[in-house]
């Protein structure tokens, strides 16, 4: 099978190549950032933004069977008018050139926050929910809105087999993505009162789940899920770091200073209540199963990026 | 042996999938029911020296639903019944409440009611927790049934019916409890309504002596024998209604019965309820 993954440059989506490739099929990508060593492991990357019309060339030259698109950002890591670029305009090129270029199988690689953060909503979100994330945290309206135009596909493109995955928060070496970024200093702001349960999902297992959903030729939307949720605390301790619980109205006002992550005012009820997806869906369609608990995935982050010796007044 | 490595021993014994750091599926956490257990002992035990009957009636695994009525203006009946499934049960179970929305919002009491099992009453919390087989906390009456004045501490109030088609559409008995006492050991005269919205909680309860903190009046929770309905869930709302009105019938006269019995034994002349 040929195997397009726009935005491949990423730390998941590169080891998604690889396996791939190793599993026997022919793997290429789309991506703004460069992949030096993709050639040498057999895997194409062709520079570019999947918004433009180079990118479209790469469909029509290539022709692949399976598109993985991973090209969407979070919330936190871009500002917010050209995240909404990356996210909207590049999830509507894709399915475009999806559609026109006869491409069979299609993955949209979302995330679970699109459920929001709220402390009157279910503690396990099943796929049938509407998004929530937006009441809370306009900022992440883009995310949630190619993840709805990703799930129109299952009707407006009956040919291509459409499946919008929902993943949860990802850690692994070398240590990228929303969780291992806020992690990333010695000590980690809490919000005092409150200690939300978190889904973390090691990077090889995600890896895993994005194989067996090609594999299995999922249509639907579904919830992606490890090993049972955790309390930040656990994370925040487990990965060496040490909590440092504050007032609400203190970390609205420190975020981003005194050595501590940037994060947006709305994306702190992330760090108050749980966004918790049941994922039977997902293990009924594939029987996927993850190699790597909680222990070993916090133990990996905690080797890949140990506690730095300073960072800030905190 | 210390009154906690008992408790310790209790919380060690519960039936719960707990991980390698002491945390449920559902958030639930070892040390925290502990730590609540240790508090909440001391008050059931020395403070409301709480009388519990009928604890034989909830079944000592598998999914049920314990259906009450509300006593006292603050949460004492959830806080004591959750303690008397811990203490008076063998092996012990948790008992994990449908609680108001806003208990969820505020910090400190969104993480201990979180860590002991106590969701917002929402019909996906208690579906999932059923068909877990946990021991699901009701109080149909809702906030109406704490906001109870002191003269109409023994009345019930209308039920919800929701309980109804959850109990139906999963299988689930039904153990009546009536909680007698709370509306003596918090005596509500008036509910603040403004100055609960101000606060962001639907009332504040005042006493005679303002705050709405519990005198040491002895509490009682009677256990009822489980009332099984069968049906689907998608009856007709009369059929339902019905079931609601038997189960709020059974809570009534285990009302009017603990309180007889209570007479009977002469505690009319103690701190009653």
């Amino acid at each position: 099978m040929r195997v397009l993954i726009p935005g491949i440059s990423g730390g998941i989506a590169r080891k998604l190549a690889l396996r791939l490739k190793h599993a026997g099929h022919e793997v290429a990508g789309v991506d703004v950032r460069p992949w030096e060593t993709a050639r040498e492991e057999g895997i194409e990357v062709f520079r570019g933004d999947v918004r433009k019309r180079a990118a479209e060339d790469v469909f029509r030259r290539w022709r692949p069977d399976a598109v993985v698109h991973m090209a969407t950002v979070t919330a936190f890591t871009v500002p917010g008018a050209e995240r909404g670029r990356i996210n909207l305009d590049g999830t509507k090129a894709v399915f475009d050139h999806c559609a026109t270029h006869g491409v069979k199988q299609l993955l949209f690689v979302g995330r679970h926050t699109f459920y929001g953060a709220a402390p009157d909503s279910p503690l396990y979100h099943s796929e049938d929910e509407p998004p929530r994330a937006l009441e809370a945290i306009p900022e992440l309206a883009d995310l949630v809105a190619s993840d709805l135009y990703a799930a129109t596909a299952l009707w407006r493109l009956p040919s291509v087999t459409t499946a919008v995955l929902r993943l949860p928060y990802t850690l692994g070496e070398p240590g990228t993505g929303t969780l291992a970024t806020f992690l990333k200093g010695r000590r980690v702001p809490l919000v005092l009162g409150y200690d939300p349960l978190f889904h973390v999902l090691q990077e090889a297992d995600v890896v895993s789940a994005l194989h067996l959903a090609l594999e299995k030729q999922l249509r639907g939307i579904f919830n992606v899920a490890g090993p049972p949720p955790i309390p930040l605390s656990v994370i925040v301790r487990e990965t060496g770091r040490t909590a440092v619980p504050l007032p609400a109205p203190v970390l609205t006002f420190l975020m981003g200073r005194a050595g501590l992550p940037r994060l947006s005012t709305g994306a702190l009820d992330h760090l108050r209540f749980p966004i918790v997806v049941d994922n039977r869906r997902f293990l009924e369609a594939t029987g996927f199963e993850y190699k790597h608990s909680v222990a070993d995935t916090l133990r990996i982050y905690r080797e890949a990026a140990p506690v730095p010796v300073s960072s800030g007044l905190l | 042996m210390a009154l906690s490595d008992g408790l310790d021993a209790r919380v060690d014994r519960l039936a719960l999938p707990f991980n390698e750091y002491g945390v449920d599926p559902y958030g639930i956490s070892r040390k925290h029911v502990r730590d609540a257990l240790r508090v909440f002992a001391l008050i059931y035990r020395y403070y409301f020296r709480v009388k519990c009957h009928g604890i034989q009636h909830i079944p000592e695994k598998g999914r049920g639903m314990l259906v009450g009525n509300h006593s006292g203006g603050v949460a004492v009946d959830g806080a004591m019944v959750l303690t008397s499934t811990m203490l008076e049960m063998d092996p012990p179970r948790l008992a994990q409440g449908m609680v108001e929305r806003f208990l969820h919002k505020f910090p400190v009491s969104s993480l201990w009611a979180s860590r002991t099992g106590q969701f917002t009453g929402l019909p996906e919390h208690a579906k999932r927790l059923l068909e877990d087989d946990r021991l699901l906390m009701i109080f149909p009456e809702g906030a109406r049934g704490t906001a109870k004045l002191f003269p109409d501490r023994y009345s019930l109030v209308d039920f919800g019916t929701g309980f109804i088609r959850l109990a139906l559409q999963t299988r689930s008995p039904i153990i009546p409890f009536a909680f007698l006492g709370g509306g003596s050991a918090i005596p509500t005269v008036f509910n603040a309504y403004a100055l609960g919205k101000l606060l962001g909680v639907p009332y504040i309860p005042l006493t005679p002596y303002l705050l709405p903190v519990p005198l040491p009046v002895q509490l009682e929770i009677h256990y009822g024998e489980p009332l099984v309905f069968h049906g689907t869930g998608d009856e007709e709302d009369h059929v339902i209604e019905g079931y609601v009105a038997k189960v709020k019938e059974r809570i009534a006269g285990l009302i009017e019965r603990g309180r007889a019995e209570r007479q009977h034994r002469g505690l009319s002349r103690k701190l009653l309820p």
